[in-house]
């Protein structure tokens, strides 16, 4: 193998095709780079479900004197101390259950409150208004049902919620966002793959001459087809390392410099997690593009 | 050498065949006229030997070998025995003499030492010595020719193969081209030769193989051309 004269024949090839080249770099650094954003985004939801999921529980509101008026899951009347000794111990004996709290009508008072200081309603509720609740801690956080299917129309419990529900809206939103940026990423890599093939083809023809000498002075396939493999290659990695260089300043202009400061209360994922996307992208962009031009001269380079 | 035992070549989508039932058999040494009118399958013949093609009936052996039982990643070894040489030429236009032949040697990774010593040499050989550096487009067609000749031979096969080398040249420059090819015969390189050229074939008084509408028609030693075209 004669490393030089591979090289020198690769150079040619490039700069041959540079338009050529340019859109395949530049397709294949804009799918690699939703490959990684979309990546990140999966491991972001994941991490947020992971932080809140531990934070968030299962409610069960008990009837007060209001509800018994108007809700007729308490018709029965406001709930009696009785009942509430019962649902305790109930919650108590089921296995799922981590840890059940109580929040009395008073506590929950001053809880709303104080999140909703600034809201005029705030001032008109008085703590009769308020419900008295349970509040359970799952050890599994998807076995909401357990506890919906025991409670849910007992005589004194008014509403069971699941607090993921209202997180679940949040996350189907960003699984829709990572979905739409991996098709998006199907289809410039699909144009990635056309624009490779037909760059190829173009340089195989170019190059027909010296390929045909080649074969009849016996070379063998592989040192035929190697400077075409590369050339893709090349460019492929090329587009690679844009595609990380945008996931780095997506991540310090998107996420560091605007995102962390609006939004506080969710944790970002952190540039360790770019770099591990990172190779990856990188490993996408050589191979994709060597197997695109491996099987592209299959049909258009005899050998 | 070269053995075809009825061989038969049809091409795709096409009903007569290019090739009909042809057995003959070249020794190692010899030098062997192919001619025949256009079409006649001479073409046809070269790109079996050269396993460019594969026979549709019979079996055609080269240099010892099967080429319809060699397996696709041995051919290129194969190849690398056999010489060809072209009317067209085929040089590299952006590539000098001696890089011209340096590429055949390059490409099948010859080390760069061997290269550098064996091109000169070869170049002396076909009567182009010290003029390494030129362009092809420099040179004469019979130059140009020598170089390609010169590119054939430079890894020293067994078997020279030749479509109509001359068909391109005035016959004072074949006459030059034609002592070129014996003189490579000499060395011991079987040679065989397509050829439209009757002057050349009735001066050499060769083994003349005549091919017409694919079929062996003529097969003489010591030949002449044979037929009025």
């Amino acid at each position: 193998m004669r490393g030089q004269f591979v090289l020198s024949e690769i150079a040619t090839g490039l700069r041959r095709n540079l338009t050529m080249t340019f859109a395949v770099i530049i397709s294949v650094a804009i799918s690699l780079a939703l490959l990684g954003g979309a990546l990140l985004a999966n491991q972001q939801v994941n991490s947020m479900k992971g932080y809140w999921y531990d934070k968030v529980q299962v409610s069960i509101y008990l009837c007060n004197k209001n509800d018994a008026e108007i809700d007729p899951n308490c018709d029965r009347g406001a709930v009696t101390g009785q009942q509430k000794r019962e649902i305790k111990a109930d919650l108590e004996k089921l296995d799922v259950v981590e840890k059940v709290y109580y929040e009395s009508a008073e506590q929950a008072f001053e809880q709303y409150q104080k999140q909703f200081k600034d809201s005029p309603l705030a001032s008109s509720l008085t703590p009769e208004q308020m419900q008295e609740s349970y509040r359970v801690k799952l050890k599994d956080p998807t076995k909401y049902d357990v506890i919906a299917t025991a409670f849910a129309g007992r005589a004194g419990v008014q509403e069971v919620q699941d607090q993921r529900g209202l997180l679940d809206n949040l996350f189907s939103l960003l699984d829709g966002l990572r979905m739409a940026a991996l098709f998006v990423m199907g289809l410039m890599l699909v144009v990635a793959m056309l624009l490779i093939v037909n760059t190829v083809r173009v340089s195989a023809f170019s190059r027909r001459r010296e390929t045909g000498i080649m074969r009849l002075v016996g070379a063998s396939s592989f040192y035929i087809q190697i400077p075409f493999i590369l050339e893709a290659a090349i460019a492929g990695m090329i587009g690679g390392v844009f595609a990380g260089l945008l996931l780095v300043v997506g991540k310090l202009t998107l996420v560091d410099n605007f995102l962390a400061q609006k939004v506080e209360l969710i944790s970002f994922i952190g540039y360790d997690a770019v770099w591990k996307v990172i190779p990856l992208v990188l490993a996408v962009g050589v191979l994709m593009p060597a197997l695109a031009a491996f099987l592209t001269l299959r049909k258009y380079l005899k050998v | 050498m070269i053995r075809f035992d009825s061989v038969s070549k049809t091409y795709p989508r096409q009903n007569r065949p290019a090739l009909r039932d042809v057995s003959l058999e070249i020794e190692r040494g010899e030098f062997v006229f192919l001619v025949g009118s256009s079409g006649s399958g001479k073409s046809t013949f070269l790109r079996l030997v050269l396993r460019e093609e594969r026979a549709s009936h019979g079996q055609v052996h080269v240099l010892g070998k099967d080429l319809g039982r060699l397996s696709h990643w041995k051919v290129p070894h194969m190849r690398r025995q056999l010489g060809t040489v072209f009317q067209d030429f085929r040089l590299l236009p952006n590539k000098t003499v001696g890089e011209n032949v340096a590429f055949a040697l390059e490409v099948i990774g010859k080390p760069r030492g061997q290269i550098r010593k064996t091109v000169p040499e070869v170049l002396d050989l076909v009567g182009l010595g010290g003029k390494e550096g030129r362009m092809p487009g420099e040179l004469s067609g019979g130059e140009q020719q020598r170089v390609a000749i010169a590119r054939a031979f430079v890894n020293r096969p067994m078997l020279l193969i030749a479509d109509e080398p001359t068909g391109n040249l005035d016959p004072q420059t074949s006459v030059g081209i034609m002592k070129l090819l014996d003189r490579i015969n000499r060395t011991g390189t079987t040679v065989i030769m397509a050829t439209h050229d009757q002057q050349i074939v009735d001066q050499m008084r060769k083994r003349v193989i005549e091919l017409e509408q694919g079929r062996l028609v003529r097969d003489q030693s010591r030949g002449v051309y044979g037929y009025q075209h």
